[in-house]
């Protein structure tokens, strides 16, 4: 009797838990969205579009309209919306002024002279609030008073604009990518120190194949998807001694994995000579800045197929499975029939191998491959996997919370950049939010109690 | 500790005068809204062994756990010689002379016997302490427990007996007046229990109340002086040890009348099975011939060491045989992993259910799936709601106690762990069942239900050893017994029903 509700109290502590994460995104979303409420400017089209509008209703096509813009890409294509807009609607009499507010007067006083008069003078947020356009009623008088219009601005915050939002999935891609190997590797009750190094070992590696043996700048698509494929391989191979001196010569995961990181991040610098290798195709960005799916970068879509197929092995394969059970107790697994060595040593391999991805997603972002990659990145991943609700000693955990906490790491760190918060504030306050995270977490496992 | 003279009332009659050591009344106790105990009455002389016996979640161990300071009751009070105390910690408890003894011994490996005695009330001059003056001690209360070993030797290489000692040593160091021991014997071979036994004994002598936590009648009837009963957190009876019956005591406990413990069956051994010849690993198993059939209960006696689970651990491939072979149905079978003896229809159900026979955080649906996964999928995909189906079919069928297939493992009773592990290996259609301690840590209505399963298999043919530590578990439910000493076959009981404990002993130290 007891137990059930014991059982019922913590079950639903568990679903709560779940949930938590969820929440705690959202709320985090939440806030660094009223913090970042400012007043935005649409953008040239959509604003010269609105700007016509009111144009058109208030004035007749015999109206004289000025467009005042910068030389500036942006203002241009406000003025060519602007001048389309209008000349569909039958505006005869548009003039374009191009320039700074010098030329601006220049152009008023030579109307002045003419006799002409202005009924309307149109620009963006800069140029329509130029001083020159002020008090013109007074310093220009025989132009007529031309009536000023500007584009509506509207209140949104920075956090939530469509750039920053693809910035943050953009720039959490590699890290989530290799949290999904973490993930899988603590699951099964180990850890894997040596992700961090194999980045820059594996950018490294790429960039370095791509450049001597592939053509360098004149690397052909498949050289180049070749030099990444053997990268990634590489890595794996070096998941595969890890993973071999930890389950059959039983060392601790955390010592190999340590001698690991050192050994590639050396190897890295060591192959590079110290320095960044650059000389590869501007091809070779496809995969780190390009975009060619509905605007999604491809590291995103990447990262999205990743994380389904990981989702989906854990949760509806016999190897998930297999890696739940070897964490919570390798040796109830083993004498359940489960291959626990096997299972195990996977485990490292995908972790590598993801690794070897992530430095190649970098490299690509970055156009060049340096021994200087990832550094630290182990820790970011190991913290994401540990605020997505995996336990550090092994048989629970989620793929998706995974991603979650690659999100909230990402997020804080954003928000905080968009706050204008000093790097070295970051860092305290991330630490503070890692350590919140696993305290929550202990929390929900085994409540309040010290013991 | 006996109460110093000048506080005795003089001139009456001690035994009516003095309050009991012990006083536990009206104890009530309730988690998150459900009632655990209900007017819990307990009462410890001194130099009385009380034993405390009941069902599984009968409220034992919350009882104890009140008495230890672990938790506060909500309702009655303790009263120790008459004076009221109150137990809000464990160190309180201490400091008061409760100690207790787990299963589960609370000693640290690495340091040694006399360190693990010392263990937080080091003597200590000028500030460092005084191993000599510790091991001296040490070894005279070894010695008086009849267990003299070198106090010097880290916990870690004694044997179970050894560190029990070591646990009653440091309880007697802190002049403990109650001592709490919980199914002490469930780790000990046959002689162990004797030397046990002794020392309780010693612990009487000198005045100690002890309270007994055990499901071994055998045992509390030569131990104890009283036995209480508690059943569904209330109060089932208390009587003196020599006025009561076995049978009345089960009926007690269960709450319905139980004429025997062991379920009657009739065996028809089939033909020959299970072959194995000159099996081999190191010291433990040396040499071990003998064939097994279906629709038999084989048992497996002998002391603890005796190489019986090393010799269920080659059969099931857990550890690799040196030499030898295993025949099943004729087939040879060479095992290197479980998983090839799994394949081949072998099951182990180890003595160990947390730590080697469940993953005991998961859920119980995916410990019934684990070994049965490949039945579930489908191209690589695991088909989650025919696992669950087929977990409800085989549970149904076991009279699993649970909440749902999502229920932890660690949330079920003893009893229905086992029957979880039981059914794993049915979904797998294993073919030789070997049962390494069935029914340890199992309540007496549980074993019941266990001891019919396994006649239920043997009626279909299977192979079923069974190793078991209590002879009459071994002489009530085997067909044949087996005697295993030092790595050896010893002897042979053809007939149980018709033998007795003696003569398996006689063989098992042969």
């Amino acid at each position: 009797m007891k137990e059930t509700s014991l059982a019922r109290m913590s079950n639903l502590l568990h679903a709560l838990g779940d949930y938590g994460m969820v929440v705690m995104l959202l709320l985090l979303g939440l806030f660094f969205s009223l913090v970042t409420l400012t007043e935005q400017q649409p953008t040239p089209e959509v604003g010269a579009r609105e700007l016509a509008q009111r144009i058109k209703a208030n004035h007749n096509t015999d109206s004289v309209v000025w467009i005042v813009i910068r030389e500036l890409a942006t203002d241009r294509a406000f003025a060519e919306s602007l001048q389309q807009e209008l000349n569909e609607s039958g505006h005869k009499q548009i003039v374009q002024v191009t320039g700074l507010p010098r030329d601006a007067r220049q152009e008023l006083e030579a109307w002045q002279q003419r006799g002409d008069h202005i009924d309307i003078i149109a620009g963006n947020e800069i140029t329509s609030n130029w001083l020159v356009f002020s008090n013109l009623e007074e310093t220009f008088p025989g132009i007529g008073s031309p009536q000023i219009y500007r584009p509506t601005s509207y209140r949104w915050p920075n956090f939530l604009k469509q750039d920053n939002l693809l910035n943050i999935t953009n720039q959490i891609a590699v890290i989530a990518i290799i949290a999904i190997g973490m993930t899988v590797v603590i699951i099964s009750g180990g850890i894997d120190l040596s992700v961090g190094s194999l980045i820059a070992f594996s950018a490294v590696l790429t960039c370095l194949l791509i450049r001597d043996w592939a053509g360098s700048l004149q690397a052909g698509v498949v050289a180049m998807v070749l030099c990444s494929l053997i990268a990634i391989l590489v890595s794996a191979a070096i998941g595969g001694i890890t993973g071999g001196l930890i389950t059959f010569f039983r060392l601790p995961p955390f010592i190999v994995t340590l001698g690991m990181m050192l050994m590639a991040s050396g190897s890295a610098y060591l192959l590079s000579g110290g320095e960044s290798v650059y000389q590869i195709p501007d091809g070779f960005v496809w995969l780190g800045r390009g975009a060619s799916l509905l605007g999604i970068p491809n590291a995103v879509l990447m990262m999205a197929i990743l994380y389904l197929i990981a989702h989906l092995a854990m949760k509806r394969t016999r190897w998930g499975r297999y890696l739940y059970a070897v964490g919570g107790n390798d040796e109830a697994a083993r004498l359940s029939g489960v291959p626990i060595r096997r299972v195990q040593l996977s485990a490292y391999i995908l972790s590598a191998a993801l690794a070897g991805l992530g430095g190649i997603i970098m490299a690509s972002q970055l156009k060049s491959g340096a021994p200087t990659y990832g550094q630290m990145y182990e820790l970011y991943v190991i913290a994401a996997v540990v605020v997505g609700g995996t336990s550090l000693s092994g048989g629970e955990g989620k793929i998706l919370g995974t991603l979650i906490g690659a999100f909230i790491i990402a997020v804080i760190q954003n928000g905080m950049n968009l706050m204008n918060i000093e790097s070295y504030t970051q860092k305290v306050i991330l630490g503070l939010v890692i350590l919140l995270a696993v305290l929550l977490d202990r929390i929900k496992q085994h409540g309040f109690r010290a013991h | 500790m006996p109460m110093p003279a000048s506080q005795r009332p003089k001139g009456c009659d001690l035994s009516e005068m003095i309050s009991p050591l012990l006083e536990m009344r009206g104890i009530g106790k309730s988690f998150a809204g459900i009632q655990a105990l209900k007017g819990v009455d307990l009462v410890l002389q001194e130099g009385e062994v009380l034993a405390l016996m009941g069902e599984n979640g009968a409220g034992k161990s919350t009882l104890m756990k009140i008495l230890g300071g672990a938790h506060l009751p909500d309702e009655g009070e303790l009263k120790l010689r008459g004076n009221r105390i109150l137990v809000d910690s464990p160190q309180k408890a201490r400091s008061l002379g409760i100690a207790m003894i787990y299963q589960e011994f609370n000693l640290i490996p690495a340091l040694s016997a006399a360190e693990n005695v010392f263990l937080g009330q080091e003597i200590i001059q000028h500030g460092l302490i005084q191993h000599e003056a510790q091991e001296s001690r040490t070894a005279d209360l070894l010695k008086e427990l009849g267990m003299p070993f070198d106090p010097r030797t880290p916990c870690q290489r004694l044997s179970i007996a050894q560190q029990q000692s070591v646990e009653i040593a440091r309880a007697l160091s802190q002049e403990a007046q109650i001592l709490v021991m919980d199914e002490p014997s469930a780790v000990l071979t046959p002689p162990e229990v004797k030397r046990l036994f002794a020392i309780i004994n010693q612990c009487r002598k000198r005045g100690l109340g002890l309270i007994y936590i055990g499901h071994r009648l055998d045992e509390i009837f030569e131990i104890a002086d009283r036995v209480m009963v508690l059943r569904d957190g209330q109060p089932a009876g208390s009587f003196p040890i020599d006025q009561c019956k076995r049978h009345e005591l089960i009926h007690c406990m269960v709450g319905r009348p139980m004429d025997q413990e062991y379920p009657k069956r009739k065996g028809h051994p089939g033909p020959v099975r299970l072959k194995v010849s000159e099996l081999r690993r190191g010291k433990a198993v040396q040499g071990v011939c003998f064939e097994a059939r279906g629709g038999e209960i084989l048992g497996l006696a002998g002391l603890v060491g005796a190489g019986r689970t090393e010799l269920a651990r080659l059969i099931f491939g857990a550890d690799r045989s040196e030499a030898g072979t295993i025949q099943l149905d004729g087939r040879t079978l060479s095992l290197r992993s479980p998983a090839e003896a799994i394949a081949a229809g072998i099951g182990f159900l180890s003595e160990d259910r947390k730590l080697q026979g469940l993953i005991t955080q998961h859920s119980i649906c995916s410990n019934f799936g684990l070994p049965n996964l490949n039945q579930f999928t489908r191209a690589g995909l695991l088909n989650l709601g025919q696992e669950e189906a087929s977990f409800n079919q085989y549970a149904e069928t076991m009279q699993l106690k649970r909440h749902g297939p999502k229920q932890r493992a660690s949330h079920l009773s003893g009893g229905n762990q086992q029957k979880l592990v039981i059914a794993k290996w049915l979904a797998r259609r294993c073919e030789v069942l070997i049962f390494d301690e069935p029914t340890r840590g199992i309540d007496v209505g549980a074993k019941y239900e266990i001891y019919q399963l396994m006649h239920a298999l043997a009626d279909e043919g299977k192979v079923i050893l069974m190793i078991s530590s209590e002879l009459p578990e071994m002489l009530g439910m085997a067909d044949r017994i087996l005697v295993m000493h030092q790595g050896r076959l010893t002897g042979e009981i053809t007939h149980p029903a018709s033998s007795n404990q003696q003569a398996i002993m006689e063989m098992a130290v042969a």
